[in-house]
């Protein structure tokens, strides 16, 4: 029998047996088939084979970036976390390294991710709330205080201010007697992805992308295990993108990143080895798994032909996942268990490197210890009972998923070109053009659930009353006067002449071309905060201003 | 009627999350309303004398950072002091349950929390906001 010959039949048992709904999509919203077979992934000979799929660990990386992936290490198990002041942090921390987990990975309050010092009459109400308060050295020396930052990699999700964080780190780690080049961990760095979807900006592109070229550069030379990027899609789809605009997005960032180092002087094969990636991971499992492959496959072609990259770790997309934000519900909370637990499939099966998993009272406070005990559990019980870390890329030849692979990277590519049509990222945000696609999808998105297209269990179908949330976590409201009255503390005990002379010459160097990272450390070093560090750099680079869409 | 009621949706704080404040925004275009959107980090002061400019008949607050009890009923203060006792404010966002009579008492009509439909956010304003 032949393809066409099973259709007909499938279509005379439809006249008899309806399906269950007259369109099937994923979750993104594209239409699925009843049946993929050889027909649906093109040609399969061996040449293709080696193009398109290949071998872990080797070009084009669709497998998989290691040769042995899990059967080697497990992923990095890393859970967001901070809130409150730099004690409590240190203590949940501390309470996750315990229980098991691999990895650090820091949450900032909003004033420290924009650049304000707790006591900035923009931040009421904001200090210490979605991630720990860090306004000098000071919060950094408590924060990590008895972690071996020489032994445990960090991951801090900061962008605009990254260059002042990462000298805080830096300066701490040498305080402790740790030499810089052993630092491992991550900033994000990623602004072009704040102007998109996260909004933690603070000034215009061109300053911004100098920024993140000065400390491509000063990692290269002065800590060279540090992942100077992590190019995000994840707020992106957060904010309602589709799959395929989330990887179509995030590479077409990662290309203007590329781009401006060479501008800038460097060579690609000194920086790009340590760009990483950072994904998001949906309900649609197989969707999900296809994207992640998509998207390591289109990086390393990127790489190779239009940036001409030799190293093969310039070829390699690395990535951090974490698992749906926007799919938690606040109906009946228990069920986002089962959702991340299909979440943190869709990102193993799809290769990643570390993961977060999201916590099941996500949708209405930040979680507390139980549940963030739950999560990692979850990654925990998929590494070592479901069996599905024993072989590499284990969806691999499956005809649907290497259809939906094919389908998602052409989808993406398209959308990469386009960008590049417009002039690249930076005018396509100006534009509005970005914000405009991913506002339409999260539209289309909430329409869906309204019309009972898309079920969402406990919201739209499945409903039932509830009685009581359990307990939630509060961030003491005491924090902020607590955090500003430590700030006064640092601030009497410092020398400020010393202080000025350090910002004078951050000034100084922002005002010409020199690299920005070692005057930013000299600064921290001696206490000046990130208001007065992000301050002088306002002054002289001034505020990128929104472009409002809706 | 109903095209001459205008709604202010804004964005209080630092919070950047913005898919809601646009969604709910779009529905209540959608729904005939006349919208105006502030964008990002606006101060209390700010989103009332945005309020007084556009003459709104509702605001609409959107946070997710967690500062609601302290930035809604701020803005809710500015509002008074612009003289604007009767515009309807309404907010949602990532708020635990418990805190919702709370802001109710400091006078949010209403208190929209993840799930809930857009219907019922278009009908709170069909019922409760009055074309002047």
């Amino acid at each position: 029998m032949n393809k066409s010959e099973w259709l007909d039949k499938y279509k005379k048992t439809l006249e008899k047996f309806p399906e269950r709904k007259k369109e099937f999509l994923t979750g993104s919203a594209e239409p699925v088939n009843a049946l993929y077979t050889p027909e649906d992934i093109g040609d399969h000979s061996n040449a293709k084979y080696d193009e398109k799929i290949g071998f872990p660990g080797e070009y084009p990386y669709t497998r998989g970036v290691q040769r042995t992936m899990y059967r080697g290490k497990f992923w990095t198990m890393r859970q967001y976390a901070g809130f409150g002041d730099a004690e409590e942090s240190n203590q949940r921390y501390r309470y996750l390294l315990n229980s098991g987990q691999t990895g650090l990975s820091v949450a900032f309050d909003l004033p420290t991710q924009i650049g304000y010092d707790s006591d900035h009459t923009m931040c009421r109400g904001e200090v210490g709330k979605v991630g720990v308060a860090i306004d000098s050295l000071k919060d950094m020396e408590i924060l990590f205080k008895d972690i071996p930052v020489d032994k445990v990699s960090t991951s801090m999700t900061i962008n605009a201010p990254a260059a002042v964080l990462l000298a805080m780190y830096i300066v701490n780690a040498e305080k402790q007697g740790i030499n810089r080049k052993d630092l491992t961990g991550t900033i994000q760095n990623d602004i072009l992805k704040e102007y998109i979807a996260r909004g933690t900006y603070i000034y215009p592109p061109t300053p911004s992308m100098r920024l993140i070229t000065d400390i491509f550069e000063f990692c290269s030379k002065e800590v060279p295990k540090w992942n100077t990027i992590s190019i995000s899609g994840y707020h992106i789809r957060e904010a309602g993108s589709s799959a395929a605009q989330e990887v179509g997005f995030t590479l077409a960032d990662g290309v203007a990143y590329v781009d401006a180092a060479l501008k800038a002087g460097l060579s690609v094969d000194d920086f790009a080895p340590r760009l990483s990636f950072f994904f998001n991971a949906h309900n649609d499992l197989l969707e999900e798994v296809a994207k992640f492959r998509a998207a390591r496959r289109i990086w390393a072609h990127i790489m190779k032909t239009r940036f001409n990259a030799k190293d093969p770790k310039s070829l390699m997309l690395r990535f951090h996942t974490q698992t749906g934000g926007c799919t938690l519900t606040a109906q009946q909370p228990d069920n986002n268990i089962v959702r991340v637990a299909v979440q943190t499939l869709a990102a193993v099966m799809g290769g990643t490197q570390s993961l977060h998993t999201n916590s099941r009272d996500e949708a209405m406070a930040l979680p507390t210890e139980q549940s963030v005990t739950i999560a990692l559990r979850t990654q925990q019980i998929i590494a070592e009972e479901s069996g599905v870390t024993n072989t590499i890329d284990p969806l691999a030849g499956s005809y649907y998923v290497e259809a939906l692979t094919d389908k998602i990277e052409s989808m993406a590519l398209a959308y990469i070109q386009k960008i590049d049509d417009m002039g690249g990222v930076t005018k396509a945000i100006e534009s509005g053009y970005i914000q405009k696609e991913i506002q339409d999808s999260s539209y289309k998105y909430q329409i869906s659930i309204e019309t009972k297209d898309r079920i969402v269990v406990g919201v739209n179908k499945y409903t039932m009353e509830e009685k009581t949330k359990g307990e939630l976590l509060r961030v003491n409201p005491a924090v902020e006067k607590k955090q500003i009255e430590k700030l006064k503390n640092v601030k009497a005990s410092r020398s400020s002449k010393d202080v000025e002379m350090r910002l004078a010459e951050i000034k100084k160097v922002a005002q010409g071309t020199g690299n920005l990272m070692p005057p930013i450390i000299e600064a921290v070093r001696d206490y000046a905060t990130i208001g007065e560090v992000c301050g002088v750099l306002r002054e002289v680079f001034g505020e990128y201003k929104e472009r409002i869409v809706i | 009627m109903s095209a001459k009621i205008r709604v202010l949706i804004a964005k209080p704080g630092l919070d950047g999350h913005d898919r809601g404040a646009k969604v709910v925004a779009r529905a209540l275009r959608d729904a005939g309303y006349e919208v105006i959107y502030t964008g990002l980090r606006r101060t209390p002061q700010e989103i009332a004398r945005m309020a007084l400019e556009e003459d709104v008949d509702a605001v609409g607050l959107s946070l997710l950072s967690g500062a609601h009890n302290e930035l809604f009923p701020a803005v809710i203060e500015e509002l008074k002091k612009a003289g604007l006792k009767d515009v309807v404010v309404f907010g949602g966002g990532v708020i635990p349950e418990e805190d919702i009579p709370g802001l109710k008492k400091s006078g949010l009509g209403a208190v929209f929390t993840p799930g809930t439909p857009l219907k019922t956010v278009v009908d709170f304003i069909a019922n409760n906001v009055k074309p002047r």
